[in-house]
């Protein structure tokens, strides 16, 4: 494989890389939180880049890969009625619920249908009142500001025919759920510089205190993720455990305050189950009681919809980095990428996808083991 | 839907109750709500995720970034249309990841 960092700024990425080799005197372990860090660095073949004893362990993935299984057969049941308009980002299309996706539903006659923004929700609805309108509002808090505005505007236009099915999450309660979590290895975190963007860091110094861990604002750019990894790794050799900003030219220490006005206004803290990993404690956004009439979960009395997770996932256990994903019983037979139990092995950046379909983190001879276990 | 995309704001205009631009992203355009990021005028760069503005950033780092999402091949799954996203739908069995990065291993 040909990384791109191979075509462009090859040197100064190389000479980066040689400082985190000069100061790593020990072995390290370091969780990018955001997916699209998570493909950054495989594309651009950082982790092949840093020295033996630094180990990336990719976070929960997306947003996309996180959400409950209940919630997805909740979007399922609602997409299928008759009268429903249900609208969506183009990425949850085909992840799985118990029975099918929503691809599925569309090509059995739902009006399933892909927006850019949930503001094309709202115009939709607004030209088509005699049906009921659903976004499907996924994702962290890089996402809730866009998702808060649609309902807000809706709410403002007086709609009676828009509803939000929603599902956030948030970092920094997964951040502590895994430092919290027994047998964790993570070291370090580099955090989501799009989702700081938003909310700032001003969330994160009393996390770095209390779990003394070093938490870095991290950009996407091949550069970017080698700085991040740098300051994190200078900070474990110094044995300090800062907030430290190294995408200091797209995030403020406090944010969009604009966009956190109306998150707050909008939402309202939830506990929320990340999908294969269980109920994380204050882990998400649900609407707060001045838009509870939007809530889709409420309009379409699906309330009796419950899904259990699959007691067999041991997601949280390959996230947090204490099993390999071979190790987990359910691995390659109840669940394969088609039929995934958790989010590592719904996204292929998974932790679980990447082991099956790549074998890309293991060694011959785990290799061979692990074809054994899938057959 | 990981990341935010920086485009240039070529127009601004008030619709209805909506302060919205259009964003040229490397050469598609789309629209965009700038409620969030009043201070950004005509001929600026922003960082947009999902069709909303979250930052004002400087020419110079949107141009690099923007190249470098499109070297990794992210530009296209987060600005596609509707017909592409279902024909990506039809071509995927697993579900991609929010930047559409799982297909493209």
């Amino acid at each position: 494989m040909k990384y791109l960092t191979e075509f462009r700024n090859g040197e100064i990425a190389q000479s980066m890389a040689r400082e985190i080799a000069a100061v790593t005197t020990r072995p390290w372990k370091i969780m990018e939180v955001c997916g699209g860090q998570t493909h950054s660095i495989i594309k651009n073949g950082i982790d092949q880049m840093l020295p033996a004893g630094i180990e990336m362990i990719h976070g929960p993935g997306c947003p996309v890969c996180v959400t409950p299984l209940e919630l997805i057969d909740k979007a399922l049941a609602i997409a299928a009625q008759p009268e429903v308009i249900f609208c969506s980002f183009g990425d949850m299309l085909r992840v799985p619920g118990t029975e099918g996706d929503l691809f599925q539903v569309k090509g059995a006659g739902g009006d399933v249908r892909v927006v850019y923004s949930p503001l094309d929700a709202v115009d939709i609805a607004q030209k088509n009142p005699q049906n009921q309108v659903v976004f499907f509002g996924v994702g962290f808090e890089t996402t809730a500001p866009a998702n808060a505005m649609s309902v807000h505007v809706a709410k403002r236009r007086g709609l009676k025919n828009f509803s939000l099915l929603v599902s956030h999450v948030l970092v920094p309660p997964a951040i502590e759920a895994i430092m919290s979590s027994p047998g964790n290895m993570v070291q370090g975190f580099l955090l989501a510089g799009h989702v700081c963007s938003v909310m700032g860091y001003w969330e994160y110094p009393p996390i770095a205190a209390k779990y003394k861990v070093p938490l870095v604002v991290t950009g996407f750019e091949p550069l970017d993720l080698l700085d991040g990894i740098r300051r994190c790794v200078m900070q474990l050799e110094a044995g300090r455990h800062e907030v430290e900003n190294a995408y200091e030219r797209i995030v403020k220490f406090e944010g969009n305050q604009g966009a956190q006005k109306l998150l707050a206004e909008v939402f309202e803290v939830t506990d929320r189950a990340w999908r294969g990993i269980g109920v994380i404690p204050k882990s998400g956004w649900r609407l707060s009681e001045a838009y509870r009439e939007f809530d889709a979960e409420e309009r379409f009395h699906i309330s009796g919809i419950h899904t259990e997770e699959s007691p067999l996932c041991r997601a949280g256990d390959v996230l947090r980095g204490a099993i390999k994903p071979a190790e987990c019983a359910a691995f390659g037979k109840e669940c394969t990428p088609r039929h995934p139990l958790g989010a590592t092995m719904v996204s292929s950046e998974g932790a679980c996808a990447a082991y099956y379909n790549y074998g890309r983190f293991l060694s011959a001879e785990e290799l061979a083991k692990t074809v054994v276990s899938c057959q | 839907m990981c990341l935010a995309i920086p485009g240039k704001v070529e127009e601004i205009l008030t619709e209805g109750d909506l302060r919205i631009g259009r964003v040229n992203f490397g050469g598609v355009v789309k629209r965009v709500c700038l409620d969030y990021v009043p201070e950004v005028v005509v001929g600026d760069y922003t960082i947009v995720h999902v069709g909303f503005a979250l930052s004002k950033i400087d020419e110079e780092t949107a141009l690099q970034t923007l190249e470098d999402f499109r070297a990794m091949g992210v530009l296209e799954a987060e600005l596609e249309s509707e017909e592409e996203a279902f024909a990506r739908a039809a071509l995927t069995p697993q579900s991609p990841c929010p930047d559409g990065s799982c297909s493209s291993q």
